[in-house]
């Protein structure tokens, strides 16, 4: 296939390598070492896609990662990735990109039509358009701002690629692989120090790449290969190209993306991860982000073939393509001549370069004269012709000072292209993320680095320096520098290569160029910002309506909050805001640069915490039996605890109502290995634990266990368990499964900062133990066939502990009861759970032994009243509000809590009490967390409904916990109620949306008030 | 369905990947101790995973918990003379005599690592020598899973979850730490360079580990050595 702006020869491009692609449909060819918008290029593609507001068309503005304009979606399906930019696709076999933001097509695209109605989309049309009538809010105004925002069309299929993350670590970070940062990785590197260089294009180079220059005498791209064989063969050297450092946080800690396969053609789902994120720290950081060239704002300077002059030059440089057959070159500054003798010298023509200044730099008019290109100096583009494509320039030159014109009409010069130069902005982004401070450099007329904030240094152009020469040498010292504040002093001096440098020249700081009619009269429209479609007028109507901060004019207008962030375009907002102020840039200051640089897609933040890796799962020693036996698993925590055992056919309801039942009736076992335990071991365990717990364990004898309550220093129960001591100064300190890990730092903390005098280990047994609790009138008789140990009442009484050999295995048998049955938790190291269990369950056969899950648990535990914490309790409630004032002592001179108890507040008689609720209706089921008022026989609130609203009622509280309970054949709940416990017997109601629940207040336990079951 | 053995053990070779089928140097009891169905010994490992990137879960060892002040000289003494090692007072470094190892865990913590069952009775003698000393000595055997890793590619797929510096200068062999692997906490210990790191997670969390770090290797051709 002909590719009709092919350069005859040159460029990085595989000539001998055809790569086909195709675009809207349409089937094109390329070459290997092709980006899409090259390749486009090539083939005289320029329009590319319609913009954002206006639907203008939009073709290619830069040869880079700042591109706001050539944005295009990639692929489809689970493939498809939107607002791609198309200068930084490599191109590949078979690429298949569409358009964006135009329908039926790029070319016929009804979506124009918002550029006749541009009234309405002036600077803060989402705030004066979308205001009234109010109604209009959700269903006009929020669908249309909704599918006019954002370009692309985001993927509604499961991406098909995976991704991942690497953590890495460096003395020496080396951000860019352009001269000065080759520069700083080599002279870092030489030293012995960890190097990671990092650049985001498919090769090093940077803008050498496009360019001609020489070093030492050779071709630069000579000079590259050199110092990359150099870093390649270096142990300690990492070297990450298609990589971009997207964010730069405290502590010279970075983020980059690497695109590991995204130049290569699309599979599904491959093994290798497409993109990986790098989280990097770094002794040092070198800094050499190179610089963004900026367009000039002019009358239609967003017309397609309307590109930066540098971009220009890249194309037909390294990629062989020419971005027309007649380039006009604009420009304010020395650089955009090179650019036009190249495009020159690769076989455009040339009708202009038309300069802003009265003067170009030294030797340039010279050179343009021997290539035949005639220079219009102190000359304007004042008007573009051609919409879909530049068909010519409209040009005058102005008079000495101010926007007045020497001519009297423009003078059209045809052309299908134009170059434009507005200066370059050094990419400060990653400087400014780490807190360094910019100034702003008058003579260059940009924001360069000024004080750094972090260790670190900005080398080459990012830093101002705009001649190769000071890049090389810039670099070299820095990456020695750097190498050497981490420790790594260099061996020997390298001497800084030779190259030809340019001085930077002058430039004229012409904001917005003059048109033939004023800024925002007429239909020309002078763009600033490409990818939101912020133009001058939108900036000057935002100052006339006084907007006068730059953040104000950001959000205001827009500007710069597209996803190129402004790159190409902040410096000409704030240039025009500061003629309009009168002030100087620098009074204007910036707005802030956030990470991250350029866009990551959602796959690289997630990495592999995806699917069946998304969230760490804990798992039991007993795990793989339950599965076995068909368990359904409820999350607690990161735990998987067994929910129900449900046999075939079984509904949830009749599973638990079967595994409540064994509990009751014969024996069960719950694997309750995964509540928190501690080891307290010290000869100050007793005086901790009681400054700890509410109450006292002085008086616990050895083999006893006392449940416990531990509540904060504001008073309220803060988790539960068991203390149980197994010698004189040992404890085994059981905690809620939810709470063990914050119990355990919550009681070191104590330790550590309040109470170090006192001589006391805490060691995390959580994990050590499998524990069975084995519960039932028949529990006994099943753990007297597997142990020795005497387990009747007088030997074995009720919250008594001892170490004993069950099933042949060395465990610790606890006599405590959750249930209200008759109980014995036996715990066994964990690597034996197993063993165990099976063994438990062998000799509970006979009797029908029952596992039960969690939610048995749950109902069983609630028929006895037992609280759970976090379900009866929210952070709000004090033991005695729980009814367990008992357990509070009012001996021990102090406890964490104590002083909470003699508050006023925690004394009111009608604070929130914990009740037992009895439905009048018993197969009535409450559900958890219902509010409850005062009995009323208003319709509104006895009916149900939302409809009339019930005037309000004071909540006098809600529902904790409610089941049905297999045991008393009827509903059950528990509740916190103000002043509850002293109203047990009256009635209240719970108004639901299906009517209101008349219920009857109780004392919480439901079964056994006695507690003979457990103590028998 | 090539299978070959190698010393002690068995191995049967199924979709690329080698799984260990029998293991003659472990019992029963042993290989039920893993997390996985089938544990493997140190030595079987090191047959099976010869010079190729491998993991493996491999039987527990015994382990206490130690706490104890080593600014009491009565402690260092009598612990020492019982373990028949040095306490490492070195921050995350490990001392090891003969099949005890002692990892570093804080300024005042150790864990002990023995044979199999071996911690019964080394704590008997623990708690028995250091009766009057202010200390705790804990059985931890049942608290971690022990993962090995080894292989050229280790240090690189621990670095996809682990975000401490893990490069030959930083973290040399006779070095542990305690940090985060694929966001669950880890205890690492560096064996040798070729690398070979022991791994140590909590024990509920070797299920997921594990998946994690077979997902890790992908791109390595690392095998995982037990059954699944």
């Amino acid at each position: 296939m002909k590719q009709p702006f092919r350069t005859a020869q040159g460029g990085r491009i595989d000539r001998s390598r055809p790569v086909f692609f195709t675009f809207n449909g349409r089937q094109y060819a390329g070459h290997a070492g092709d980006t899409l918008a090259s390749a486009l290029l090539a083939n005289g593609v320029h329009l590319v896609g319609r913009s954002f507001k206006y639907h203008r068309p939009r073709g290619i503005l830069s040869a880079g990662c700042e591109e706001p304009s050539a944005l295009v979606q990639l692929e489809k399906g689970g493939l498809t990735e939107p607002n791609m930019r198309a200068p930084v696709v490599e191109l590949y076999d078979d690429l298949a990109a569409t358009s964006q933001n135009a329908w039926p097509s790029v070319e016929h695209d009804i979506g124009a039509v918002n550029g006749l109605l541009s009234k309405l989309f002036v600077a803060g049309f989402y705030y004066k358009t979308f205001m009234s009538p109010k109604s209009f809010w959700m269903k006009v105004y929020e669908p249309f701002i909704r599918r006019a925002a954002g370009l692309g069309k985001a993927p509604t299929e499961g991406d098909l690629d995976i991704y991942d993350k690497m953590h890495a670590h460096c003395d020496v970070l080396v951000v860019g692989g352009g001269p000065a940062g080759l520069a700083a990785a080599r002279a870092a590197a030489a030293s012995g120090a960890r190097v990671i260089l990092i650049d985001e294009q498919n090769e090093l180079g940077g803008a050498l790449l496009s360019a001609d220059e020489l070093i030492d005498g050779n071709p630069a791209l000579d000079w590259v290969a050199g110092i990359q064989a150099e870093l390649l063969a270096n142990p300690e050297v990492r070297i990450l190209t298609r990589t971009t450092v997207t964010g730069y946080y405290d502590h010279n800690y970075l983020i980059a993306a690497q695109r590991r396969t995204d130049h290569l053609p699309r599979r599904a789902a491959g093994k290798t991860a497409r993109q990986r994120l790098w989280k990097i720290r770094a002794a040092r950081v070198v800094l050499a982000t190179g610089a963004h060239e900026r367009p000039l704002v002019f009358a239609d300077n967003d017309r397609p073939g309307v590109m930066l002059a540098a971009a220009a030059r890249t194309y037909a440089n390294r990629y062989g393509a020419l971005v027309g057959k007649k380039v006009v070159v604009f420009t304010n500054n020395d650089s955009a001549y090179e650019a036009a003798f190249d495009l020159k010298i690769a076989g455009a023509a040339i009708p202009a370069i038309v300069d802003l200044r009265p003067e170009a730099g030294q030797g340039l008019l010279e050179r343009a004269r021997n290539l035949g290109i005639p220079v219009i100096a102190q000359g304007a583009i004042v008007g573009v012709k051609g919409t879909k494509r530049v068909a010519g320039a409209l040009v005058m030159r102005l008079a000495e000072a101010g926007e007045a014109f020497a001519d009297t009409q423009p003078a059209e010069l045809e052309c299908d292209a134009i170059a434009m130069s507005g200066g370059w902005s050094p990419a400060v982004h990653l400087f400014s993320q780490s807190q360094g401070k910019l100034r702003f450099d008058d003579a260059k007329a940009c924001f360069v680095p000024d004080v750094a904030a972090q260790h670190q240094a900005s080398v080459g152009a990012c830093n101002g320096s705009f001649e190769l020469g000071a890049c090389l040498a810039e670099g070299l010292d820095a990456g020695a520098a750097a190498a050497e504040a981490a420790g790594f002093p260099a061996t020997a001096k390298l001497v800084a290569p030779v190259a030809q440098s340019r001085a930077f020249g002058t430039i004229k700081q012409t904001w917005v160029v003059p048109s033939l009619r004023p800024v925002g009269h007429g239909k020309a429209k002078h763009f600033i910002d490409f990818q939101n479609d912020v133009t001058a007028a939108d900036v000057a109507l935002a100052h006339r309506e006084g907007y006068k901060h730059v953040e104000h004019l950001k959000r205001y207008t827009t500007m710069g909050m597209a996803t190129d962030q402004g790159k190409t375009s902040n410096v000409n907002a704030l240039g025009y805001l500061s003629t309009m102020l009168g002030t100087s840039i620098p009074e204007i200051g910036t707005t802030t640069f956030r990470a991250p640089y350029t866009p990551v897609t959602f796959g690289t933040l997630a990495g592999r915490d995806v699917g069946h890796l998304a969230d760490p799962e804990r798992h039991t020693p007993i795990h793989a039996w339950h599965v076995a036996r068909g368990a359904l698993f409820e999350d607690v925590g990161q735990w998987k605890r067994a929910w129900y055992y449900p046999r075939p056919g079984e509904t949830m309801e009749a599973a638990v109502s079967r595994e409540c039942r064994a509990v009751r009736e014969s024996v069960g076992v719950l694997d309750a290995s995964t509540l928190g335990k501690i080891d307290v071991q010290g000869q100050d365990a007793v005086t901790f634990l009681n400054l700890l717990y509410t109450s006292a364990f002085s008086k616990l004898e050895i083999g006893k266990a006392r449940y416990a309550l531990l509540c904060k220093e504001d008073g309220m129960v803060m988790d539960d368990g068991i203390v149980a001591r197994v010698g004189p100064s040992r404890f085994y300190l059981t905690t809620t499964t939810g709470g063990a890990a914050k119990v355990l730092d919550w009681m070191e903390d104590y330790l550590q900062t309040e109470w170090p005098h006192l001589k006391v280990y805490l060691t995390s047994i959580t994990e050590q133990w499998t524990v069975a609790q084995v519960a039932g009138p028949k529990a006994r008789a099943v753990l007297e066939k597997l142990t020795d140990t005497k387990l009747d009442k007088e030997s074995f009484p009720f919250m008594a502990v001892k170490d004993a050999t069950v099933a042949g295995l060395k465990a610790r048998i606890f006599r405590v009861s959750f249930t209200g049955e008759l109980s014995f938790e036996v715990a066994v190291p964990a690597h034996q759970g197993k063993q165990l269990w099976e063994a438990i369950f062998a000799a509970g056969d006979e009797f029908g032994i029952t596992p039960f899950g969690t939610e048995a648990m749950h109902v069983l535990r609630a028929e006895k009243g037992f609280i759970i914490v976090g379900q009866e309790t929210d952070a709000t409630v004090t033991p005695q509000d729980l009814g367990m004032g008992g357990m509070v002592s009012r001996l021990k001179p102090d406890f964490v809590g104590k002083r909470a108890y003699t508050r006023a507040d925690t004394a009111r008689v009608d604070r929130k009490q914990l009740v037992g609720l009895l439905t009048d209706e018993p197969q009535t089921v409450l559900p958890e967390g219902a509010q409850l008022v005062e009995v009323s026989d208003d319709p509104a609130l006895t009916k149900g409904g939302t409809s009339p609203l019930p005037a309000p009622v004071p909540m006098i509280g809600h529902v904790t916990s409610s089941y049905w309970s297999p045991t008393l054949g009827r509903s059950i709940a528990l509740a916190l109620v103000k002043g509850g416990s002293a109203r047990h017997g009256q009635v209240i109601m719970a108004p639901l949306t299906t009517g209101a629940v008349r219920c009857t207040i109780t004392g919480p336990v439901f079964y056994d008030a006695e507690g003979k079951r457990a103590n028998g | 369905m090539p299978a070959g053995t190698g010393g002690s053990s068995i191995f049967l070779a199924l979709d690329g990947a080698w799984f260990l089928i029998g293991d003659d140097l472990m019992s029963e009891l042993d290989r039920a101790a893993c997390t996985v169905p089938l544990g493997l010994s140190a030595k079987a490992f090191a047959e099976a995973a010869g010079t190729r990137l491998a993991l493996a879960e491999l039987v527990p060892p015994g382990a206490l918990n130690l706490r104890g002040d080593l600014a009491d000289h009565g402690f260092v003494s009598k612990a020492c003379a019982v373990l028949g090692c040095e306490l490492p007072r070195a921050p995350n470094s490990v001392q090891s005599a003969g099949e005890l190892t002692v990892l570093w865990l804080g300024p005042d913590e150790w864990l002990v690592l023995t044979a199999p069952g071996g911690e019964i009775s080394l704590a008997e003698r623990l708690e028995e020598a250091l009766l009057e000393t202010h200390v705790a000595v804990t059985d931890v055997s049942g608290n971690r899973a022990h993962l090995r890793l080894k292989g050229a590619a280790a240090r690189e797929v621990l670095a996809k979850g682990c975000p401490l510096d893990l490069h030959p200068r930083m973290f040399k062999p006779g070095s542990c730490a305690q940090t985060v692997l694929a966001r669950t906490s880890m205890l690492l210990h560096l064996l040798d360079d070729a690398p070979t790191f022991d791994l140590f997670p909590r024990r509920s969390f070797a299920p997921y580990v594990v998946a994690w770090l077979v997902d890790a290797m992908r791109d390595h051709e690392g095998v995982f050595l037990n059954a699944a």
